[in-house]
């Protein structure tokens, strides 16, 4: 037996082999949805990939105390920045997501994502655990969640909004506090639900409707849903066979290397390669799930929690979206679909991840 | 909030819980992978055959390729109507997102003008789902390779290389050949038929081209392309050719149509022209006419508003559809009528300027002295046939005038024929619920009152003088009977007598006698009067007054060729200006050459050939400019 050096040793073998499987596999995709070519987007997602993996490896390396301690400040830079992003749209009259940073384009709703799990993992780490069915444990919460949210539907971004949402809601719910507000609130939320409706801007209002009943308007906005399913289900079991997807090659799936990429991927490689994409992505939450469970630090089982549930509802969203499960509402799919926005915010996630992993790994276990 | 007893909480509980709850949240997400995957087995596995369906059915685009059109042709073969490669662009309503930048960016680089982007606006607005809707057609190749390299960014536009409709001699066949064009909403309701609304296909819809459609219209080919979701082709998977329709041979000469259709000028009216031996019609022409060019490439508002503004109505077919007060043309007829009556031909009657009956005084237009049967007709003696009728009764003569074919609607292919009347005592009765006059029959007998007739049963009458049989006009090789008129060969031979001297002795066309050695033309001139009996003389004045000039003849006199009848409407006279028409292309049946010299002198007076001048005339007409007057091209 050949001794392996430690350096080595604590690099995540297993993890990277999850992450790049996950994204090669997307990588041959992007090819066959350019028409048999590495440009314009196989070769770009590739090196990106590369670079944004590397950076979740340094990342994990940090001590995990950083990231408890800049988590109010990280919290609140971004708020402005969304804040920013808002006034800029209201300046140059229309709606914008992004600040141009000169090399790449920044959505500050992506890092909100990652920022208010943190933030509420630091919120519910230091409450007293006698508080922990208090009032006391719920207000700032629902204040730090609401007003990224607010701001995120105003741009009007209403998937990010739900994974902001969904993300701090998780948290809460794994900080421990009672069960039956979860349970309440759900039931309120249920009836409210055609008055929020009634808030959505038209063309949402409309995709929601179009989602109920796709077939109603197969040529319009439900057009995508339904060259989506005609798309997958045309696939069969074995698929057409690589680069002989007739509906992505021929435009008839739009937005295919992006948010439809699991469309263009189950033509070519039918069921089979969908179970193995789907059992990937199993592979990458039962890591980050484990991480959580085994977290040295109440504030990393926290946070490892929530940014479990963040990839995982990426995952499921877009992947009801694709089936026609659930309306448009515009999320890629992590890892898998074209863009660099998402990737950055996944590769973050994995990185914090890391870091709690390796502090579990040091210490013993001990929760403030 | 509700107090309760709850255990104290601690780190040690806070842990726990977080274990239960995230291993919940874990189960959930599980559950929902589940049902993902499930949810992706039932779209590929269960629905797998409908959505391969679907995508087949997006991928491969079934078009069908309008067949080529069958060919009409004249009696030696001769095209009156063919085909030509046309290049044209459609829009696909459906496939059309944003209209109007692609409307726009097709205006600038089609150079469209006003008129036509109106009609495709209205087009597109009447059309439903996949109906294309022309844009252009006929385009240059520079035309068609422009808009081929922007295909992409002009989505639902759909180019074709196709065949359109093409008639060589234009307007002179417009009213005998009709013309095609798209199917209309109603008639694709109607055929059901796929074919209706593929881009560029057209259907008869008016004349000849309608009544032989099945015919003419052969069977589509299919051509299956993998297209893209732009509708752009990517490749042909398959094609089947298309059957071209049959060929209609029609008895017409092509060359005297259009020589009789240019002879006629300015004028308004019509001219056919008989073949003596079996009914055949040679020419068949009513002018001013449209160009069925135009309406099969889809005529445009503007265009057909000025065709509609012509007082000359261009649109109507005056050979069936215009009917006129036939006046002297009636006379050998009448003639005839009388020789069977027992008339002695040789029996002679004193015109003194008119016929005194009762106390009413029927002019005569001269004072013609004593006169005989056929001088009575190459003077076009109206106080003789006065007698003649008071004598015997329009009853005796009404009979003949409907065995000579008038009053009569003949099986004529795609016709339309007004057939109009030949009174008689029965007729007046059922009608007004009046008894028969004697004036009536005075009028009538010099084919005034209540007599109408359409040129075509004039010349069937004319034919059927010269011939002794009873001819049956006909466009195609249709077998009729044709068997010997019952007449005395006396009778016939006054009235064709008669006729001779209307153009070979003193009458009223000596000026129309045919400028060839050895053949003579006879024939017979009317005019009809438009205003009644005694208001105004019809000779000058507002064009929409005037008499109508109208004659009837055959050639040549010794065993008669061809039969003809010319009506001009308006034209002051049956010898001013319809026996001159006559002449000149009885002589082309004969002569060509000096008909052609003939022709070309008086269209450099009318400036230029049909198309010239109806070209200029709408040019003027869009350019707000009123109609020239048509006293200044007589």
């Amino acid at each position: 037996m050949i001794p392996v050096p430690p350096a080595i040793q604590r690099i995540p073998w297993k993890l990277i082999a999850i992450l790049a499987g996950i994204t090669g596999f997307g990588l041959l995709v992007l090819y066959s949805a350019a028409g048999g070519n590495w440009s314009p987007w196989a070769l770009n997602q590739g090196v990106r990939f590369l670079v944004f993996l590397t950076a979740a490896l340094v990342i994990g390396r940090f001590p995990i105390r950083i990231f408890e301690d800049f988590a109010y400040i990280a919290y609140i830079g971004i708020l402005i920045l969304l804040i920013a992003v808002e006034l800029l749209g209201f300046v140059g009259g229309g709606s914008q997501r992004w600040l141009n940073l000169g090399f790449m384009n920044l959505q500050p709703s992506e890092l909100m994502k990652v920022a208010i799990v943190i933030a509420l993992a630091r919120f519910y780490a230091q409450l007293p655990p006698g508080n922990t069915r208090t009032f006391t444990a719920l207000w700032p919460a629902l204040v730090m969640i609401g007003f990224p949210a607010a701001l995120v539907m105003l741009q009007p971004d209403l998937g990010t909004a739900l994974a902001i949402c969904i993300g701090g809601v998780v948290v809460m719910f794994v900080a421990g506090l009672p069960f039956w507000w979860f349970g309440s609130t759900a039931v309120a939320g249920l009836a409210a639900l055609p008055i929020l409706f009634s808030f959505l801007h038209d063309y949402q209002q409309k995709r929601v409707l179009i989602f109920l009943d796709p077939e109603s308007d197969p040529l319009g906005a439900g057009y995508h849903i339904s060259q989506s399913k005609i798309a997958i289900g045309s696939g069969g079991i074995g698929g057409k066979g690589f680069l002989n997807g007739s509906q992505s090659h021929l435009d008839y799936l739009p937005e295919g290397h992006t948010d439809f990429i699991f469309a263009t991927m189950a033509e070519e490689w039918g069921l089979i390669g969908g179970l193995a994409l789907l059992f990937g992505f199993f592979l990458l939450l039962r890591w980050s799930t484990r991480v959580a469970l085994k977290a040295r630090t109440r504030f990393g089982q926290l946070t490892a929690a929530g940014l479990t549930m963040t990839i995982f509802f990426y995952i499921a969203i877009n992947l009801m979206m694709v089936m026609g499960l659930a309306p448009v509402v515009g999320i890629p799919l992590p890892l898998f679909s074209y863009g660099g926005s998402s990737m950055l915010t996944i590769m973050t996630c994995v990185g914090i991840m890391l870091a709690i992993e390796n502090d579990s790994k040091t210490g013993t276990r001990r929760f403030h | 909030m509700p107090k309760k007893k709850s255990p104290p909480i601690t780190e040690a509980w806070r842990g726990i819980t977080f274990t239960r709850r995230a291993l919940v949240v874990g189960g959930a997400q599980a559950a929902v992978g589940v049902a993902l995957a499930a949810r992706m087995a039932y779209i590929s596995v269960v629905d797998n055959d409908r959505y391969v369906l679907e995508s087949e059915s997006n991928r491969v685009n079934l078009t069908l390729v309008p067949p080529r059109r069958g060919w009409i042709v004249d009696r030696s073969g001769k095209a009156l109507a063919n085909n030509r490669v046309s290049l044209r662009i459609d829009i696909i309503p459906d496939r059309l997102h944003n209209k109007e930048l692609v409307l726009g960016q097709l205006q600038t680089l089609l150079r469209l003008d006003g008129d036509t982007m109106e009609r495709i606006n209205r087009d597109l607005k009447a059309a439903s789902g996949f109906q294309p809707v022309a844009i252009k057609e006929d385009m240059t190749e520079a035309e068609y390779s422009s808009i081929l390299v922007r295909l992409p960014e002009l989505p639902g536009i759909a180019p074709q290389r196709g065949f359109a409709r093409n008639y060589p001699t234009g307007a002179a066949v417009g009213h005998l050949i009709g013309y095609v064009g798209a199917p209309n909403a109603e008639e694709y309701q109607k055929a059901k038929d796929p074919l209706y609304i593929t881009p560029g296909y057209k259907i008869g819809k008016d004349g000849l081209e309608k009544y032989f459609q099945d015919m003419l219209k052969g069977q589509p080919g299919a051509r299956r392309v993998e297209v893209t979701a732009r509708g752009k082709v990517v490749r042909d998977l398959s094609t089947q050719p298309d059957v071209q329709g049959k060929t209609v041979h029609l008895t017409i000469d092509a060359d005297l149509q259009e020589f009789v259709a240019r002879r006629m000028g300015r004028e308004s009216g019509a001219a056919v022209v008989i073949d003596c031996q079996n009914g055949d019609i040679l020419s068949f022409v009513s002018m001013p006419s449209f160009d069925p060019n135009s309406f099969s490439d889809g005529i445009s508002s503007s265009e057909y508003a000025w065709l509609r503004a012509d007082d000359h109505q261009p649109l109507i077919n005056k050979a069936t559809r215009g009917l006129y007060p036939p006046g002297s043309t009636l006379k050998p007829m009448a003639a005839i009528a009388a020789v069977e009556h027992g008339v002695d031909p040789s029996e002679r009657h004193t015109c003194v300027g008119g016929y005194r009956l009762g106390s009413r005084f029927f002019r005569c237009l001269g004072t013609h002295g004593s006169l005989d049967m056929p001088s009575a007709i190459m003077k076009s003696c109206n106080s003789y046939f006065y007698w003649l009728a008071h004598r015997l009764g329009y009853d005796a003569m009404a009979p003949t005038a409907r065995l000579l074919g008038l009053g009569e609607e003949y099986q004529l292919a795609g016709s339309n024929q007004r057939f109009g009347t030949i009174p008689d005592s029965a007729w007046k009765m059922k009608k007004y619920d009046q008894e028969w006059s004697a004036s009536d029959s005075l009028n009538a007998v010099i084919g005034q009152g209540y007599v109408l007739a359409n040129p075509l049963q004039l010349a069937v009458m004319a034919a059927r003088i010269a011939s002794g049989r009873r001819l049956y006009p006909r466009l195609i090789n249709r077998e009729f009977k044709n068997e010997p008129l019952p007449f005395s060969p006396e009778a016939l031979a006054v009235a064709r007598q008669g006729m001779d001297l209307v153009v070979n002795g003193a009458g009223t066309a000596v000026r129309s006698r045919l400028p060839l050695d050895g053949i003579t033309m006879a024939g017979k001139t009317g005019t009809a009067q438009v205003r009644g009996l005694g208001t105004g003389n019809g000779k000058s004045g507002t064009w929409k007054f005037r008499d109508h000039g109208l004659f009837i003849g055959f050639a040549p006199v010794v065993n008669p060729r061809y039969a003809t009848a010319v009506v001009i409407e308006h034209g002051m006279g049956g010898s001013r200006a319809a026996a001159p028409v006559a002449k000149d292309f009885m002589t082309f049946l004969f002569d060509r050459e000096k008909a052609m010299e003939a022709l070309e002198t008086f269209e450099a007076g009318w400036g230029g050939t049909i198309k010239e001048r109806m070209d200029r005339d709408y040019a003027a007409w869009k350019a707000g400019a009123s109609k020239p007057d048509p006293e200044l091209a007589q």
